[in-house]
């Protein structure tokens, strides 16, 4: 969806306490407001009426295969690095109904689109690498030639609060695919956590209207400063990388390499990966009959290029070995995105490495397959 | 808001048993203003459904010009087709479609046609066939080279003895496994190219069949010198959206439902036969 973008503005400046006018101008104007909580001891996107249910000095400690939410004393509320859902399943539903159809008394089939029912939505803390995410879901869901109606529906209802990083997990490598720790576009609302409140900024005319309400001060040099500290660090932290487009185009010349076995014998094949990845848009449908059989539906379902039944073609599987799948899905992810939407699939938010329950790290495994291709490693 | 998940209600108005697992429907939009619309190139498919049964995708192959009406020939392969099998005129189903990129028409406007297919009928490439020899004129010599494992896997045999005694068309055939009342060769469609004589600068080849089959003739073909651009075939993949979108079909970085499912070879030439693709 693209955003209307406006000239950018210095950012004015709120105090930590006053954090709750935000949320309550936009419960004001109708939105419900979703930001990032503790739930399952993970950072997830929960409905949020008051600032206190944000997770005041939470910080994720991530690592391959590792997530740990530790507290430190400190009442920054934004200073952890993404749970394991970016906005991904808020637009594209792990599963919904395409479709109905029923026999009606004459004999006839009446076949009917059935939306979802949406309300303007506000996400309160979201990441630049998210954000990015969505401009990719977006240039595959809402193609020219064929938008889908249902992301199309929820898409036009966000409203989005980005939020610049200030620190880094270990398993954060954005600056490397260029897509963070700062925001970039695609937010409506740009915002930045300082060491004593926060920088507000409008990104869309929407957004700056509303910033425009809470007659903030203009931000001081010294908080502009701070805020450019704190994506500093978030970027000096990073040590995980991935190597430039060109480069990763030629993983499609790797395909007999040796590294993809080892991977292979590793890999669970559970999908984790592309469940979390912000970017994996792969779905199954499944048509289902009512019991009565008057009646029936299409659905669909997250699926993934690790379930056995991606590349089944009734009688064989053009990838029936594990080794084969995370070929697949990595070649495509870096490589086969380029030509499909001009660009890696790929925006460094390493989620895949911290979800994978054997540690399985991308940015390996491309120095590994590419070895002695890495010119600036 | 169009929706191309969404299927339309279609009637059947004709059904042809072709072969003991072969059938044709002829369809037709129960929503005229739906019917009106639809227009597609030889080479697409639909997604058809049967209430309380499934969807599943096949190739369009009546001619585009002829308006109220469109073709699908359909072999008993699952549990949807079994289904379809089974359906009468008055009977209906639900389209979506059409989908995909078709054969080159345009550019074989002018050129020898070599159609080679392999299997059982392959019906992405009768269309073509039956568009050519409506057209005969804006045609060079049209090609047929057919090969089959039996010989009674054979569908529209009589069809091919019509379209050999039409002039500047070129039928042979050959099977694996040939009966006593085999006219033509015994053996392998691709040992049939190599009895062409090809004008290599005015001519365009189209494939359609087993992937094995295709790569095989692809080698032939090259062997004799066509230039890469001018072979063409038709390829399958597990698909469900037909619009690109759910991810199933791809094969390297092109959606088969989408970009094809009929690529030049070139488009496919890096991924085609290579094992996990």
């Amino acid at each position: 969806m693209p955003t209307q973008h406006i000239a950018p503005r210095r950012p004015g400046f709120m105090e930590r306490e006053r954090l709750q006018d935000l949320l309550d101008a936009l419960r004001l104007l109708g939105y419900r407001t979703l930001g990032p909580v503790v739930d399952e001891d993970t950072i997830q996107w929960r409905e949020v009426d008051a600032i206190d249910a944000l997770p005041a000095g939470v910080q994720a400690r991530q690592g391959a295969g590792e997530y740990r939410l530790e507290v430190q004393p400190d009442d920054r509320l934004f200073a952890w690095n993404h749970g394991p859902q970016a906005i991904k399943p808020l637009l594209f539903s792990a599963e919904e109904r395409l479709w109905r159809e029923r026999l009606m008394v004459d004999g006839q089939i009446e076949i009917k689109q059935t939306l979802p029912e949406v309300e303007p939505t506000a996400i309160f803390g979201v990441r630049a690498c998210d954000l990015a995410a969505l401009a990719l879901q977006d240039r595959h869901f809402l193609s020219p030639q064929h938008p889908d109606p249902h992301y199309k529906i929820r898409r036009e209802a966000l409203f989005l609060i980005g939020i610049d990083c200030a620190f880094s997990a270990a398993t954060c490598f954005c600056t490397s695919t260029g897509d963070g720790p700062s925001l970039g576009e695609g937010f409506d609302i740009g915002m930045a956590e300082l060491d004593n409140g926060y920088l507000f900024w409008g990104g869309s005319a929407k957004g700056s209207e509303i910033i425009d309400r809470l007659s903030l001060k203009p931000a001081t040099e010294a908080q502009l400063n701070n805020m450019i500290q704190g994506t500093d660090r978030a970027a000096a932290q990073q040590h995980r990388f991935l190597p430039g487009e060109t480069e990763l185009k030629q993983l499609y010349e790797k395909l007999n390499h040796e590294h993809w076995d080892e991977i292979g014998e590793r890999c669970l094949s559970c999908g984790n990966c592309t469940a979390v990845c912000p970017t994996c848009f792969c779905y199954s449908t499944g048509y289902q009959r009512t019991l009565d059989g008057r009646s029936a539906e299409m659905k669909r379902q997250w699926d993934s290029c690790f379930s056995p039944t991606h590349s089944s073609m009734g009688h064989f599987m053009v990838r029936g070995e594990t080794t084969l799948r995370y070929r697949q899905w990595l070649t495509h992810k870096l490589a086969g995105w380029q030509e499909q939407f001009g660009r890696s699939g790929c925006v460094g938010c390493g989620r895949c490495i911290t979800w994978c329950p054997v540690g399985i790290d991308l940015t390996q495994a491309v120095a590994a397959l590419l070895d002695g291709g890495l010119a600036d490693a | 808001m169009l929706d191309a998940h969404l299927p339309h209600s279609a009637v059947i108005d004709r059904r042809v048993q072709e072969s003991p697992g072969i059938f044709s429907l002829r369809l037709q939009y129960v929503d005229t203003n739906v019917q009106d619309v639809f227009e597609f190139q030889p080479g697409q498919f639909n997604m058809l459904s049967l209430f309380g049964v499934g969807e599943v995708p096949i190739s369009i192959v009546s001619d585009p010009d002829d308006s109220h009406f469109f073709d699908h020939t359909i072999r008993v392969a699952g549990r949807v087709t079994e289904a379809l099998s089974r359906l009468q005129p008055g009977d209906r189903v639900g389209i979506r479609g059409p989908f995909g990129r078709g054969w080159p028409m345009a550019q074989a406007e002018g050129q020898d046609v070599v159609v080679v297919t392999g299997g059982l009928g392959c019906a992405p490439l009768v269309s073509v066939i039956r568009y050519l020899l409506r057209r005969r004129d804006r045609f060079g010599d049209i090609h047929i080279l057919q090969g089959v494992k039996n010989e009674d896997d054979l569908i529209w045999r009589r069809q091919y003895e019509l379209w050999s005694r039409e002039q500047g068309v070129n039928v042979q055939l050959a099977a694996d496994m040939p009966g006593k009342e085999w006219p033509w060769q015994q053996g392998l469609v691709t040992e049939l190219i190599n009895t062409l004589d090809l004008n290599l600068e005015k001519t365009i080849s189209m494939l359609c069949g087993p992937e094995l089959m295709m790569l095989a003739a692809i080698a032939q073909l090259r062997d004799l010198k066509l230039d890469d651009q001018r072979i063409w075939l038709s390829m399958e993949r597990n698909m469900q959206c037909g619009f690109g979108q759910c991810g199933h079909c791809q094969v390297g970085p092109k959606f088969v439902c989408k970009d094809g499912p009929v690529f030049c070879y070139s488009e496919v030439a890096d991924f085609l036969g290579a094992k996990g693709f």
